[in-house]
């Protein structure tokens, strides 16, 4: 069975719309950290927003900048914009959730490139993006 | 260079660490763009060791290589602490080079810059995650501090468990705010310096023996 991937190329046509990908938590627990920043920024790249339910971990958004970093070019590829939330800490602080890290990995997160954000604001409880079509 | 040289070098460096009280440690001038960590540590080095680490610009990413400085040995309370300190390009998620055209620059500077800058701003990631043992966060206090990049790095810092000072700099300016930077890492102490005049130097040494020796 075919499986539908974020960067389907036959989900839209791509001319006029701006295609939003939400990938949720289950869908990133298996990945290894590399492919995860593989999944964001192959769909970043094709001019998607992405939206990760449960974030990454704070070494994979620090590799995350580094491979954005290497995949900039000139009048290509300018980089992304991200914002988070962390989601509410009352669910898991248990010693070991923090202790493995838990918490911290799950926080909502958009990421998309930089040069089609026009402003990601954040306040309290909204993250707003203004996106323009390429 | 000969084999043989490099060799020597080498050898002269282990026995030289070996017979130092103790190994400087690694801290990393980390931070956003223009919040002033060349200027401060060019002001670091300057007063320990006498001479500079690189050139400070009002043009973002004026800093696209890291630059060490090693063995500077500040003295505190007669104690001696060594540390190297690396002064890195300001992070960032994206380079656009047209916005080093708004500074005079012609395009193939620009596009040079830029992929300098990115190459830089990838090294300072890879150094945070392998190589820095303390980090020396800069903040400009004249600007908003709940930036998505500052909360990442913080929390990319915190997750490596490494000791971090962060600083608030240039209160010589009229509009510089300290407690915003203290509200918004209300779990680090925040140290207000102006690395420019020199204000508070004595408060930052005071803190970087403390948390770095
Ligand atoms: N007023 C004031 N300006 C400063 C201070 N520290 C740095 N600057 C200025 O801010 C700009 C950026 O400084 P620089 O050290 O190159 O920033 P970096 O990008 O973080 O390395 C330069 O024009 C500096 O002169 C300070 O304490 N007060
Ligand atoms: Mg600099």
């Amino acid at each position: 069975m075919p499986e539908a991937t974020p960067t389907d190329p036959d989900a839209g046509d791509g001319d006029d719309g701006v295609q939003i990908d939400l990938i949720s938590g289950e869908r990133m627990e298996n990945l290894t950290s590399m492919e995860k920043i593989r999944t964001v920024l192959d769909a970043v790249h094709e001019g998607n927003i992405v939206i990760l339910e449960e974030g990454l971990a704070p070494d994979e958004e620090s590799k995350l900048i580094e491979v954005t970093m290497s995949e900039i070019s000139p009048d290509g590829f300018n980089g992304i914009e991200i914002e988070t939330y962390p989601k509410a800490q009352t669910a898991d602080t248990s010693f070991l959730g923090r202790l493995m890290g838990k918490e911290e990995t799950k926080k909502l997160t958009v990421i998309g490139p930089a040069n089609q954000i026009q402003t990601l604001h954040k306040d309290e409880n909204l993250i707003s993006a203004l996106v323009s079509r390429r | 260079m000969g084999l043989l040289n490099g060799l020597k070098d080498s050898v002269t460096r282990v026995t030289e660490r070996l017979f130092s009280a103790s190994e400087p440690k690694r801290i990393g001038i980390y931070g956003p763009p223009n919040a002033g960590k060349t200027t401060l540590a060019n002001r670091i080095a300057r007063d320990w060791t006498g001479d500079a680490i690189g050139p400070e610009s009002h043009i973002p990413h004026e800093t696209r290589r890291a630059r060490r400085k090693e063995n500077v040995d500040i003295e505190r309370n007669g104690k001696t602490v060594s540390i190297d300190i690396v002064d890195t390009p300001g992070v960032t998620t994206k380079v656009d080079y047209k916005e080093f055209l708004e500074h005079d620059m012609e395009k193939d500077d620009a596009v040079r810059r830029s992929r300098e800058a990115t190459e830089g701003v990838a090294e300072a990631m890879h150094w945070l995650r392998e190589d820095v043992e303390g980090v020396i966060y800069v903040l400009d206090s004249t600007e908003d501090p709940f930036t998505q990049v500052n909360t990442m790095l913080i929390g990319i810092i915190e997750s490596q468990e490494l000791p971090v000072l962060i600083l608030a700099n240039k209160i010589d300016c009229e509009d510089s705010n300290i407690q915003r930077i203290s509200n918004a890492f209300p779990q680090h102490e925040t140290i207000p310096l102006s690395a420019l005049e020199g204000d508070n130097m004595d408060e930052v040494y005071d803190k970087i023996a403390e948390y770095f020796a």
